[in-house]
């Protein structure tokens, strides 16, 4: 989906805190509807860019609008159609688990059936039916995030926020998360998250948005950004003077990456047939290309450290 | 500290409705636990009772004309809304906001920063309210209390208690940390409830103290009017203490959600 009604817009966005510029004069639009995501480093400025769509940080300079409206002047009205995951767990620690969605409508007017409707409903599609009573540090770090899905959707919003939404998860929890990000997605909220995690931005968003040091270095839909960067195939092995010569010679666009050799390539991987049968490597791969390897082009250094 | 900064301080909180589901918050989370919550500001004053009423107060000669334990009484119930707004307010309110990052979650909602810090100092108030009631309770059963007057004390907790929040969500907005918190009560709280006309009437002590008691000691001002009202004995000071505690608490909670807003809006 790459046109559309236009929900948030962000016109020379930009964050300072002190000397620290967070978000550097950024520009983007997200669609109704969509899945958007912010691909970067730790400290690229996605946090940051978040809190200002959810109306918790004033801007420095720029203007931002959401469904609408700018978050200068309407950010009640605003924080009323949004729902926020943010990174950290914030979960209301002295509350049970449904207690925690009943304290949150209260904050949105919600009256107090239609809250109980909303929690039960929300705690059997988050999976959690189980663990109502619970109290929050008896939660997995996986129950806690689904938690805190279910809370950011009590209010219904139009707009949803996941900052890091499978962060420190484990692969069964985070599979999970995904689904019930997908399913949303297919009701139609706009999805708005950030990752650090090249498959996750992979798997769920339409269009992302690449950050580092607080811009926006390159934005496009996944497989689009990875086939006009790196290509289909990349060839890995372990960092060897001779035979980093002999690939030189054949593919100029060899990287040195720390202490691999990468070399990408647009065609077929048989390409890498003829050079794998007449060179010594040590621990060679050939995969698929991916985000990271866009991100490592374009910044030459690594999503995750 | 420029003069902008200092005039942004005092800006009037934009403040709605949302104030009390902050402060509902704090109920339900009190409301979970409140057989055990009723246990110390009930066993505290009974335990100042028997030892310094009836124990000490033995040795010790009337003070204002009381005997000990009537002087002593309606101070533990002024100490009490000291005590319960104080501490709810730094300690308590430090931990929501920085450990348990309640605030942050709060303010993801229509529900607004300044709201959620007026929630809390109401919060404060409430706790002002609940303990010196029960303590007031306590001095009306031993009999210290008789006057009618004295069933005035309770709105004045609301106040009180609204006034300690507030001095104490000064501290919570600039405190680096919550062990820092030693610093207000060691020289700030515990200072306040030994000077304060609460033990010992302040016309023992010199005119200098007793000056510097009047303006920096807010409990002597409260100490001041629960006496009164708990022994009926109006006099036309009282007014001048009763608003001294208006308007200084007025300043006060406004220049907390200032503070506040410094501290958590970047």
């Amino acid at each position: 989906m790459l046109t559309g009604e236009i929900i948030i817009k962000a016109v020379n966005l930009t964050k300072r805190f002190g000397e620290l510029v967070a978000v550097d004069n950024v520009s983007f639009h997200i669609f109704k509807g969509e899945c958007f995501g912010f691909l970067g480093p730790n400290g690229a400025g996605k946090t940051t860019t978040m809190k200002m769509i959810y109306c918790v940080l004033p801007l420095t300079s720029g203007t931002l609008t959401v469904a609408g409206m700018n978050v200068n002047d309407n950010a009640r009205e605003i924080k009323r159609i949004v729902g926020v995951a943010p990174q950290e767990n914030n979960l209301d620690s002295d509350l049970t688990v449904f207690q925690n969605l009943i304290v949150y409508a209260r904050y949105f007017d919600i009256p107090k059936m239609e809250a109980y409707k909303r929690a039960k409903e929300l705690l059997k599609f988050m999976q959690l039916d189980g663990r109502m009573n619970a109290k929050i540090d008896q939660l997995s770090a996986g129950m806690k995030r689904r938690l805190i899905l279910a809370r950011a959707l009590i209010n219904k919003p139009q707009i949803l926020v996941l900052d890091e939404p499978t962060i420190g998860l484990d692969p069964q929890a985070r599979h999970l998360i995904w689904d019930k990000i997908r399913s949303l997605r297919r009701q139609g909220v706009t999805i708005i998250l950030t990752t650090h995690y090249m498959e996750e931005a992979a798997q769920l968003c339409d269009r992302i948005a690449i950050m580092d040091h607080g811009r926006i270095i390159e934005e496009g839909n996944p497989v689009e950004l990875i086939e006009e960067h790196v290509g289909k195939w990349v060839l890995e092995a372990a960092y060897d003077e001779e035979a980093f010569k002999s690939l030189v010679n054949i593919f100029p666009n060899v990287q040195i990456v720390g202490s691999r050799i990468h070399v990408s390539i647009n065609k077929s991987r048989s390409v890498f047939r003829d050079v794998l049968s007449r060179l010594s490597f040590k621990e060679v791969v050939v995969r698929d290309a991916n985000l990271e390897d866009v991100f490592l082009k374009l910044t030459g250094r690594r999503l995750q450290e | 500290m420029s003069i902008t900064t200092s005039i942004s301080l005092l800006k009037l909180p934009r403040l709605s409705y949302r104030v009390w589901k902050v402060w509902r918050r704090n109920l339900d989370v009190f409301m979970k636990t409140y057989r055990v919550n009723f246990i110390p500001p009930l066993l505290e004053p009974i335990l100042y009772l028997v030892g310094l009423g009836f124990g000490l107060g033995g040795y010790v000669q009337p003070q204002d004309g009381l005997p000990y334990i009537n002087f002593i009484a309606p101070a533990l119930v002024a100490i009490s809304m000291m005590f319960s707004s104080f501490y709810e307010c730094t300690y308590a309110s430090f931990v929501r906001m920085y450990y348990e990052k309640v605030f942050d979650a709060i303010i993801a909602t229509p529900v607004s920063l300044e709201e959620v810090i007026a929630g809390e100092l109401l919060w404060g108030a409430t706790k002002s309210l609940i303990n010196s009631s029960i303590v007031l309770v306590v001095t009306i059963v031993f009999g210290l209390v008789s006057s009618p007057f004295s069933l005035l004390i309770i709105p004045l907790s609301i106040l009180v208690g609204l006034l300690f929040s507030s001095i104490a969500m000064c501290f919570t907005a600039i405190v680096p940390n919550i062990d820092s918190f030693n610093y207000p009560s060691f020289l700030f709280i515990t200072p306040m409830l030994i000077l304060s006309g609460t033990f010992f009437s302040i016309v023992s002590l010199p005119l200098g103290i007793q000056i510097f008691i009047n303006i920096f000691f807010p409990l002597t001002h409260v100490v001041a009017l629960t006496r009164a009202l708990a022994i009926g004995k109006l006099t036309v000071d009282l007014i001048l203490h009763f608003f001294w505690l208006l308007i200084v608490t007025s300043i006060l909670f406004i220049l907390s959600i200032g503070l506040m807003r410094r501290r958590l809006i970047k």
